[in-house]
């Protein structure tokens, strides 16, 4: 093939909204700066990926992509890059965007080209959200910038170019849009742009122009003045004759695409009835539900339509009022957006003008003035199915119209919602639609989009891939949704007929539903530990209903035996993908098994030839193993589903959180939640999620009683307490304790009790465990045992342990691990990932200082399994008490916390007031007991709080307002600590602005930074923390500069306590530094080496990989404690020991630090040999800093309890 | 002074091969070793684990957390292909073929009749000029016969010998019930050479920790009684040329090794220890001996006192054992 006809080949390809705006934004700029942010940062990542393999754009060059430390600086980059004539681009979403907005305005009141690409998402308000929705790009409405929206994966490709032409001859820049979730992840067989298709849009002429006007000091401009009053005004008028050409710029466009490549569009594109008179209204993908939902309308003779919005700004009306049939009588305008307060939803709004500014202007085409209505749907990626759309035609058919609707959602408050039949369905029948229910960690979602890559590829059929995760990072699962046809697939909504159900795990019978969504007569598959002859009398009933009463053809796999035995451990994901393809018939068999294994070649083939064969090995034995059942025709299971809930859970727990955890959530009315998103904590103690296949059981026999295995424990499944010996009399059988080992709890029982549905299985607490059973070695005192055999008989032990009182505050020895761990958790269950690194250092916070901690929790992996619905870990005790926990922004942590300080400050200092306003009342002995109080510890806080008490019961009986209002702030003279806490994006990056004002400011605040040195939470990229030679997304050839030292710049202020931890290199000097911090009357900063998948280890061995980050030097361990230079102490102690391995020996331990051997050796071993010099300079740095004398004694550093 | 000798089929300039250890890592070790005199070098083993495991290692970690979770369908850079261990050897091999002018022997250790075989041949492609195959297996099953473990090491060799034309030598277990045996079998499937004996890694024990940890034992002279004897035994029974490989620290013990038929000594820990220098100190000794004994050229001394050439043969058999009672007594 010569490379003019290569450059002209249009390859159908199967890839998501994502890469496909990520091809054309690649091909057609020099420039790239981006920032990560949920659902778009894929977009930068292919982009990063590209020039990284020096892929070129259509000028030959290689884009430079530059990862930012925040939205707001990409946008900075882009105008300046574009400001000196680069062509420049960016993608975003959400609160990223709105972090854009200043830079917009500037962009386009400049009248610069450019597009950004953004997958739509919603704005955090009530909660965060990270699904589809167009709040974000409606919130841009007024910067200026040209909004083009795409409602399909092939609209995405074509629309990024289609607008990037525009831009140029327009000079307004472009928001290129499209759903976020929905169409950005959304995998669809589509023709990608050739080269020369690219090429031919591109008018050279528009680009030396846009150069031209770059700043340049051989033809000095000024751009960026400060204008008065005079002036500003008619110079914002100035641009009006660009806005006017907009609109027929990009039909032009529009219309030159066509001519090359075939597909036409228009800035409104309309389909239905000609002479339609109902009409909706519609912009994204969720026009796609509703062009199908006409197009079934239509074969029922209904007068409807749909006027697809494309161009939305600017917003011409001429164009849209044409796209409108003569024959409209009415008009639904939906948006995906809300508008609190508003008169109406923007797009109604604009629909609202655009008719009425025709009627004023008699060009009204219609024979009468239509109704219009509008309505909200879909928010945060809510279902948009054809059901709902007839319900918004139906609406339109009534003689009283709602207007400002929903649908989708029952609203039982404001009584704002369309009901809709559910039933009403538009699937066709010659479109084969499949949903696999599979773990995160079993690959069948990698799985399925390879097979749709593999249909795409072998037959004529259209695919579509849709796939949906829920909330959790360990255990997660995951439902995909496949549908494959002879026509491109329109139906933007998850399927809810399948002819095909796979269950990848044997679990999910218990938990879900899968066959609701099966037809009749349809295919159930699952991945059975019980051989062919078993497997139906160990189904749920409910399930054998389902099967006998829809007659449903079942067939079954051990996949795991498969996987074991093949070399693919956990991984069932080609096993299950064979199984599709032998039995759904959408390729002939042989002809799919060839299939697979010429994809697992192109997928694998560079990467190892035993990869190949392993994979091979698995297709090849699939099919051996693969059965059709012949079951009975009646009901022979005893095993009924347990409540998802309890019945004695709390009514908000039963009635909404036990309906989210069900996956119900869509089910439940508006008037069952929280108005302003405040929720009740201690709620994942409801979900018992039993993920564990394995977990630890207790010797007591070998415990040496050091507590070691439930302070790392990441899930605050291991609890421990001492007790009053008689308790442990009236225990289950198999409840275990034994005699204290101590004098300072002598004759007490204690017990080591795991929560056996809680608990993920990570292993490490066994990892810990320094006790090993001295008749065989291989035992410890804790030693993992299958779940299953276990499961009712801990769960009555754990039910029984949680009767027993927790330890008395009063009586712990903190300081030490033992006794740290003797106080309750306020931080339990949560859905981090298995053998997390992070939340041991949470839980610990949560159990020195939980009953009196506000915690300011940053955008990130921490909120996410701190606050992400349906439940939240952090929790109470028994007197109520427990964290209240807030999750303001990613970018405004510190600040948002710093605000919690001030205002608890200031209402402190107003009790302190009120207090001696009323020793008349209250007796001055007492208020000054009050006053005085200094609540260094546990038993001095006590005695406060019943001085509180007891100050409470007094003022009750107060009528003055200034009794009333010191009994509002009493509770604030109980000592209370803020604790602002984030990972390193945060910290490092985008949130290093305020955390350092934060810093400076004095303030009593503790500052914990889980660092896992890289973005763990959007899937891996580089930050200011990832070490020189990790790999990392924007940093694929190895981070070339080293890390940023955050402890060194926080000590220079002089004033900040500073402590570096790694709990797996030495706990107890990690415990020190939490209660010093806390002591510490002013900003503390503790950074704490957190583990994390994103650094490719085994998690059970998390703690190793910490205590070689710390013998290596990479992590020194230390804590500068600016108390120390008033007694003649030095304030910078080293805690750890000089470097005794390698960096090399910690480093090639973790796949992200080896995999650059394995991509580019020789700079490994440059970037290596880099490394160990900043290890070997920072150490001699820090030795110097801790031999500085200050007149008195070297304070002792602090020795493990190893 | 001829110190030559042949070895694999490979004309040697003298009989000090370094054996396979880290010393091989680095192009300037080898070319170190070569200009301190090495005739050949043996490389650094290329483990079965690494080729079978390396891979998927890397396979599983950046695989196994994606597609997981909404936010973060994956934890790493795309990779679209990595040079595993084993390519970083070939290409090793090919570097030292272009650096030095001494033979490169590669060397592939392993326990298992599986895919790593085919690895041989990617070796011999590189450019080495033999390949010598360190079979480390250890029985713990205690239905496994003698029979069993020979035959694995025979279907290794087997193996390895279809797929590859360069000479091949295998390191043996010092614990086969019949030695001789063995080699004459393994003679009789075309191996060039049998180099005597492997050193395995030996556990050991932490008081401390309750752990085993392996642990390597650098070797003294004491060592090379082992291969002495059967290097004498077999020196002319077997086709194979004969190497030995534990104990050779002095030029005193290469002329042992030599005096009993080895065609090539070869040097470890005595280079770990020492370093490369350590060559040119042995082969000075060596020659000054020579000259001492009036022997003009190495092949002279070769197996000169081998099982078959002493006077009395039983001195390396058992009744060896009842003289050195006797002399004690």
């Amino acid at each position: 093939m010569s490379s003019n006809e290569k450059n002209s080949l249009r390859e159908k390809v199967t890839i998501d909204g994502n890469e496909a705006a990520a091809y054309v934004a690649h091909k057609t700029n020099e420039v790239i700066a981006i920032y990560p942010i949920t659902p778009s940062s894929n977009m930068g990542e292919w982009c990063d990926q590209w020039s990284s393999e020096g892929k070129k754009n259509i000028w030959g060059t290689v884009p430079v992509v530059a990862e930012m430390q925040s939205e707001g600086g990409a946008s900075g980059a882009v105008h300046g890059a574009l400001q000196t004539g680069s062509l420049t681009t960016t993608f975003t979403a959400s609160q990223g965007l709105l972090l854009m907005i200043p830079n917009m305005f500037k962009i386009a009141g400049e009248l610069t080209s450019t597009v950004f690409h953004v997958s739509a998402r919603s704005i955090a308000a009530q909660g965060l959200s990270i699904f589809g929705d167009h709040s974000d790009v409606m919130a841009t409405r007024s910067t200026g910038f040209a909004m083009l929206c795409s409602h399909n994966v092939q609209e995405v490709m074509d629309f990024a170019l289609i607008s990037q032409a525009a831009t140029l001859e327009s000079r307004i820049p472009f928001l290129h849009f499209f759903d976020g979730f929905r169409t950005s992840h959304e995998v669809m067989k589509i023709e990608a742009l050739a080269i020369n298709d690219i090429k031919a849009m591109m008018d050279e002429n528009f680009i030396a122009a846009h150069r031209q006007r770059g700043l340049t000091s051989e033809h000095p401009v000024m751009r960026g003045t400060a204008q008065n009053p005079d002036v500003y005004f008619q110079a914002r008028e100035t641009v009006n004759p660009f806005y006017t050409k907009c609109p027929d710029i990009v039909q032009k466009a529009m219309d030159k695409f066509a001519k090359i490549v075939g597909r036409q569009y228009h800035l409104f594109d309309y389909f239905g009835a000609p002479d339609a008179e109902r009409i909706v209204i519609i912009m994204g993908s969720g026009s796609e539900a509703a062009h199908e939902t006409v197009e079934v309308l239509m074969e029922k003779g209904e007068k409807v339509g749909v006027v697809k919005v494309r161009l939305y700004r600017p917003f011409s009306i001429k164009h849209f009022i044409n796209a409108l049939p003569k024959t409209t009588k009415s008009i639904a305008v939906l948006d995906r957006t809300k508008e609190p307060g508003t008169s109406g939803e923007p797009m109604y709004l604009d629909v609202v003008n655009a008719v009425h500014e025709q009627f004023t202007a008699g060009e009204l085409p219609f024979a009468a003035y239509p109704k219009i209505i509008g309505g909200r749907y879909g928010l945060s990626s809510k279902e948009f199915t054809p059901a709902m759309v007839k319900a918004a035609f139906d609406e339109l058919s009534k003689p009283k119209m709602k207007s400002h609707f929903t649908v989708g959602i029952n609203d039982d408050v404001s009584h704002t919602s369309l009901t809709y039949d559910p039933l009403f369905t538009t699937e066709k029948s010659d479109v084969i639609r499949a949903m696999f229910y599979g773990l995160g960690a079993d690959g069948t979602v990698g799985a399925n989009k390879n097979s749709i890559k593999i249909i795409g590829e072998e037959t004529d059929f259209y695919g579509q891939g849709y796939f949906v995760y829920d909330s959790k990072k360990s255990g997660s699962t995951t439902t995909s949704h496949l549908r494959f046809g002879p026509r491109p697939i329109l139906s933007t909504y998850l399927i809810s007929k399948a002819n095909f159900v796979a269950c990848h795990q044997w679990q999910f019978l218990e938990k879900f539903d899968m066959l609701t969504s099966l037809i009749d007569g349809g295919t159930f598959l699952i991945n059975s530990p019980f051989a062919k002859e078993r497997v139906w009398d160990n189904l749920p009933l409910s399930v054998q209903q389902q099967i006998l009463k829809k007659k449903i053809k079942l067939y079954v796999i051990d996949g795991n035996a498969v996987a074991q035995k093949t070399g693919m451990g956990g991984r069932v994901n080609t096993i299950m993908q064979t199984c599709f393809f032998a039995i759904s018939g959408v390729l002939p068999k042989e002809q799919a098994i060839e299939a697979i294994k010429k994809s697992i070649k192109k997928t694998y083939g560079k990467k190892g030839e035993d990869i190949v064969k392993m994979n091979y090995a698995a297709v090849d034995a699939t099919i051996e193993h693969l059965y059709q059942v012949e079951y009975p025709n009646e009901l022979t299971s005893k095993i009924e589903l347990p409540p998802v809930v309890p019945n004695y859970a709390p009514t908000f727990i039963k009635e909404v959180t036990g309906v989210m955890i069900a996956g119900n959530g869509d089910s439940i009315p508006v008037s069952k939640f929280p108005v302003d998103g405040t929720y009740p904590t201690s709620t994942t103690m409801w979900e018992k999620r039993n993920i564990a296949t394995e977990i630890p059981s207790w010797d007591a026999e070998w415990c040496i009683q050091c507590g070691k295995c439930a302070l790392v424990c990441p899930h605050a499944t291991i609890r421990i307490k001492v007790y009053d010996n008689k308790l442990a009399t009236g225990a289950p059988e198999t409840f275990k304790h034994m005699l204290y080992k101590g004098n300072d709890y002598k004759g007490q029982a204690y017990t080591i009790q795991i929560a056996p549905e809680d608990c993920t299985g990570c292993g490490i607490c066994v990892e810990v465990c320094p006790a090993k059973n001295k008749k065989e070695t291989k035992y410890k005192a804790l030693n993992m045992v299958p779940q299953p055999a276990v499961r009712e008989q801990e769960r009555k032990n754990w039910d029984y342990f949680l009767t027993i009182p927790e330890v008395d505050r009063r009586t712990v020895d903190v300081k030490t691990i033992k006794g740290s761990q003797f106080l309750q958790p306020l931080f339990e269950f949560s859905g981090a990932c298995s053998g997390c690194g992070e939340t041991p250092y949470v839980k610990l916070v949560s159990q020195l200082f939980g009953d009196r901690t506000i915690v300011a929790n940053a955008t990130g992996c921490s909120s996410i399994y701190g606050g992400n619905l349906p439940t939240t870990p952090w929790t109470k005790n028994a007197d109520g008490r427990g964290p209240a926990w807030s999750n303001s922004l990613f970018e405004d942590n510190a600040e948002f916390g710093f605000g919690f300080r001030l205002s608890i400050d200031k209402q402190q200092e107003q009790a302190n007031e009120l207090l001696i306003h009323l020793i008349p009342q209250l007796g001055e002995e007492f208020v000054n007991e009050i006053l005085s109080a200094k609540q260094n510890d546990e038993l001095a806080i006590y005695e406060q709080r019943e001085r509180v008490k007891k100050l409470k019961e007094q003022l009750k009986g107060t009528t003055t307002p200034e009794a009333r209002h010191l009994l509002e702030i009493a509770d604030t003279l109980v000592k209370k600590s803020v604790w602002i806490m984030g990972g390193d994006g945060w910290a490092y990056d985008i949130g290093f602005g305020g955390l350092d004002h934060v810093l400076a400011s004095g303030a009593n605040v503790n500052i914990l930074v889980l660092d896992t040195e890289v973005y763990s939470n959007t899937g891996g990229q580089m930050s200011k923390s990832t070490p020189r030679g990790a790999v990392a997304k924007f940093a694929a050839g190895g981070k070339p500069v080293g890390k940023k030292d955050l402890g060194l710049i926080a000590m220079s202020y002089g004033n900040v306590y500073v402590g570096q931890v790694a709990m797996g290199a030495n706990d107890l000097q990690t415990v020190k530094t939490f209660l010093e911090a806390e002591a510490y009357d002013g900003p503390s900063l503790i950074i704490a080496y957190s583990h994390c998948i994103a650094h490719g280890i085994n998690m059970q061995y998390g703690l190793n990989a910490q205590k070689l980050a710390v013998d290596s030097g990479h992590w020194p361990l230390y804590r500068y404690n600016p108390a120390l230079p008033k007694e003649g102490k030095n304030p910078f102690q080293l805690d750890s020991k000089p470097p005794k391995i390698k960096f090399e020996e910690y480093a090639y331990n973790e796949i992200r630090y080896k995999m650059l051997t394995k991509m580019a050796p020789e700079k490994a071993k440059r970037l290596l040999k880099e490394a160990q010099d900043d290890v070997m300079k920072r150490w001699r740095f820090y030795e110097q800093l801790a031999a500085m004398n200050f007149g008195g004694h070297a304070p002792q550093s602090v020795a493990s309890e190893h | 002074m001829d110190l030559s000798t042949t070895y694999l089929g490979l004309e040697l300039k003298n009989p000090i091969v370094p054996s396979a250890s880290p010393m091989s890592r680095t192009v300037g070790n080898v070319k170190l070793m070569e200009d301190y005199g090495a005739s050949a070098v043996v490389l650094f083993s290329i483990f079965e684990e690494q080729i079978r495991h390396e891979t998927k290692e890397l396979y599983h970690h950046l695989t196994y957390h994606a597609e997981s979770y909404a936010e973060a369908t994956s934890y790493f850079p795309s990779v679209d292909e990595y040079h595993s261990g084993p390519d970083e050897y070939l290409e090793h091999i090919r570097k030292l073929k272009e650096s030095v002018a001494i033979p490169i022997i590669g060397s592939i250790n392993g326990v298992t009749d599986g895919g790593w075989v085919d690895y041989a041949k990617k070796i011999e492609q590189a450019g080495a000029d033999a390949l010598e195959l360190n079979v480390y297996y250890i029985p713990t099953n205690v239905s496994l016969t003698s029979d069993d473990v020979e035959q694995t090491y025979f279907d290794i060799v087997k193996d390895v010998r279809n797929q590859v034309k360069i000479p091949i030598s295998v390191k043996l277990s010092p614990f086969f019930t019949s030695i001789p045996n063995v080699a004459q079998r393994l003679d009789n499937m075309g191996v060039n050479g049998l180099v005597m004996f492997n050193r395995f890694y030996q556990p050991d024990i932490n008081l401390d920790t309750l752990n085993v940890e392996p642990g390597v034992l650098l070797s003294t002279s004491d060592a090379l009684r082992l291969p002495l004897r059967w290097i004498a035994i077999l020196y002319k029974k077997v086709k194979a040329d004969l190497a030995a490989t534990t104990g050779v620290h002095t030029s005193e013990d290469v002329i042992k090794l030599v005096l009993a038929g080895a065609n090539v000594t070869m040097m470890c820990s005595a280079l770990l220890r020492h370093g490369p220098r350590k060559i040119r100190e042995v082969l000075t000794g060596v020659q000054q001996w020579m000259v001492e004994h009036e022997y003009p050229a190495l092949k002279e001394v070769r197996g000169s006192m081998s099982h078959q050439s002493v006077a009395d043969p039983s001195s390396f058999e058992r009744a060896n054992y009842m003289k050195a009672l006797q002399s004690y007594m």
